[in-house]
């Protein structure tokens, strides 16, 4: 897949190149929508996890610069855990899930903001660049408490942002077992639990960094279309 | 050219046909069933199109709230929905609406990046036949289509050839159809395309860098039925292959 610079390339912690990614895992999302999430167009709330795909072009490095479109005047820093599964998980029950888990990585799961959850273009969540991985995949022995971890954001050197991983709607092993349910999960697989309400914007010409207490710190650069990535 | 993946005798070949079955590279002329067929080719970003036929949009149109002067309704997929030729398909049980989709699949030759769609065409390497299942029951109007409709372990079927671009001249004029126990259910001309290939390499291109291997299944016209545990469905693309498929129950899952 991908020729990622990731300093973690040995198995089981080697990346397949395949993510899959949980959104609206975080009870404020759907909160903001009020009694939204029962109207037109959505009419209930979610019952399985919402998923997208991140395609392979979207992969990126700690420390690569990554382009803002013309026209977008910010991108939508997606922080969220990355989960690297070890061994192939086909429905797997909660209880046993983290077991599948080789380890944890940091990543920004990048998106041009859209008002609607409805059926929003591929384009805004799949643009060269827009899911950044690393620094590096901790064994999963090393994180026992997943769900404690606490994400912060920074833009420019100032911290902007800051969840506890434990808020969202799915948490690791849950999120495992409703996935695997229908789609088999290969090692080396990443699945993300999902970012919080209130990610911040980034723009062109700002660096953002990405931390998980116990995994270390994902940095990037923002560069407007066209300047080089 | 044609060419296939097989399984055959604890390893896996290219093969090319032979009268009615096969021949791998290394000479051995098998017959169609003694092999396990594998995607055609090492598949990189699977692309899927909903909606990119008028006819079924119009089969759709109630539910979907959709017109075709939308932007192209893309949806991607995971290596996890992916099997070959004769492969099985596994309809959980109490779903009522489990469809096929018979679409042309665009394989991507080298790297496309912010291509004008008249250059388009020389990024393509070939061709092969995509059967895409739905389950309709999972739909959740969140990201549609959402992954458990769109995206469940071998739910879509690749093949059996890689067909080489050069020998389509032209994949806009294919008659396509589907067969569900012998019965034709489906019919349709990739003539008949909303969004035509050099347009969606166009559209995809000017936010995601294609590479070899990337394949985009074109969506599929009117016709979808529902299908049976039993049922053998066949998908079929003029001058590009008939793909079939067999639908299983629980039962053979440990389920």
């Amino acid at each position: 897949m991908s020729a990622l610079p990731l300093c973690f390339d040995v198995p089981p912690y080697r990346l397949s190149g395949v993510v899959y990614g949980a959104l609206l895992n975080h009870a404020p999302l759907l909160a903001a929508l009020g009694d939204g999430v029962n109207q037109a167009p959505y009419k209930a709330a979610p019952k399985a996890p919402v998923l997208q795909v991140k395609p392979r072009n979207t992969l990126a490095a700690d420390g690569e610069r990554i382009e803002v479109p013309a026209g977008v005047p910010g991108l939508e820093m997606g922080a969220t855990l990355g989960i690297v599964i070890g061994r192939t998980a086909c429905r797997v029950a909660r209880a046993e899930a983290l077991s599948f888990v080789a380890g944890y990585t940091i990543v920004n799961d990048i998106s041009v903001p859209q008002p609607s959850h409805y059926r929003p273009a591929v384009r805004w969540r799949a643009r060269d660049g827009f899911c950044p991985i690393g620094p590096r995949v901790v064994p999963a022995s090393d994180l026992p408490e997943p769900d404690a971890r606490v994400v912060r954001v920074s833009i420019d050197g100032e911290w902007v942002h800051e969840t506890s991983i434990g808020e969202r709607l799915r948490g690791v092993a849950q999120l495992i077992a409703d996935v695997t349910e229908f789609m088999t999960l290969q090692p080396g697989d990443l699945l993300l639990l999902g970012s919080a309400a209130g990610a911040p914007l980034a723009r062109a010409g700002q660096s953002v960094a990405v931390a998980i207490d116990g995994i270390g710190i994902l940095r990037n650069t923002f560069v407007a279309a066209g300047a080089g990535a | 050219m044609k060419t296939a993946r097989v399984a055959y005798g604890g390893a896996i070949h290219a093969a090319t046909p032979s009268g009615a079955g096969v021949r791998l590279a290394d000479g051995r002329v098998l017959a169609e069933d003694a092999v396990v067929w594998l995607p055609p080719f090492d598949v990189g970003t699977v692309i899927a199109l909903g909606l990119n036929y008028a006819d079924h949009v119009k089969e759709l149109a109630r539910e979907l709230t959709v017109t075709t002067r939308d932007e192209p309704l893309v949806f991607l997929k995971g290596p996890g929905a992916l099997i070959g030729h004769r492969g099985f398909t596994r309809r959980p049980a109490g779903v009522s609406y489990m469809h096929y989709e018979c679409e042309l699949a665009v394989v991507i030759g080298k790297t496309a990046a912010q291509v004008h769609r008249a250059d388009a065409m020389q990024h393509v390497a070939g061709y092969t036949v995509c059967n895409d299942y739905a389950i309709r029951d999972y739909l959740e109007n969140w990201y549609r289509p959402n992954l458990r409709v769109k995206n469940r372990d071998g739910c879509t079927v690749l093949g059996p050839w890689f067909v080489d671009a050069a020998d389509v001249p032209d994949p806009h004029a294919l008659a396509l159809r589907t067969r569900v126990n012998g019965r034709v259910t489906q019919q349709g001309s990739t003539a008949d395309m909303v969004n035509d290939i050099p347009a969606l390499i166009e559209y995809l291109s000017e936010f995601m860098t294609l590479r070899a291997g990337d394949v985009i299944l074109t969506g599929t016209p009117d016709g979808v039925v529902n299908v049976n545990i039993g049922d053998e469905v066949v998908t079929e693309i003029d001058g590009i292959g008939r793909l079939v498929n067999t639908i299983v129950g629980d039962d053979l899952f440990g389920l």
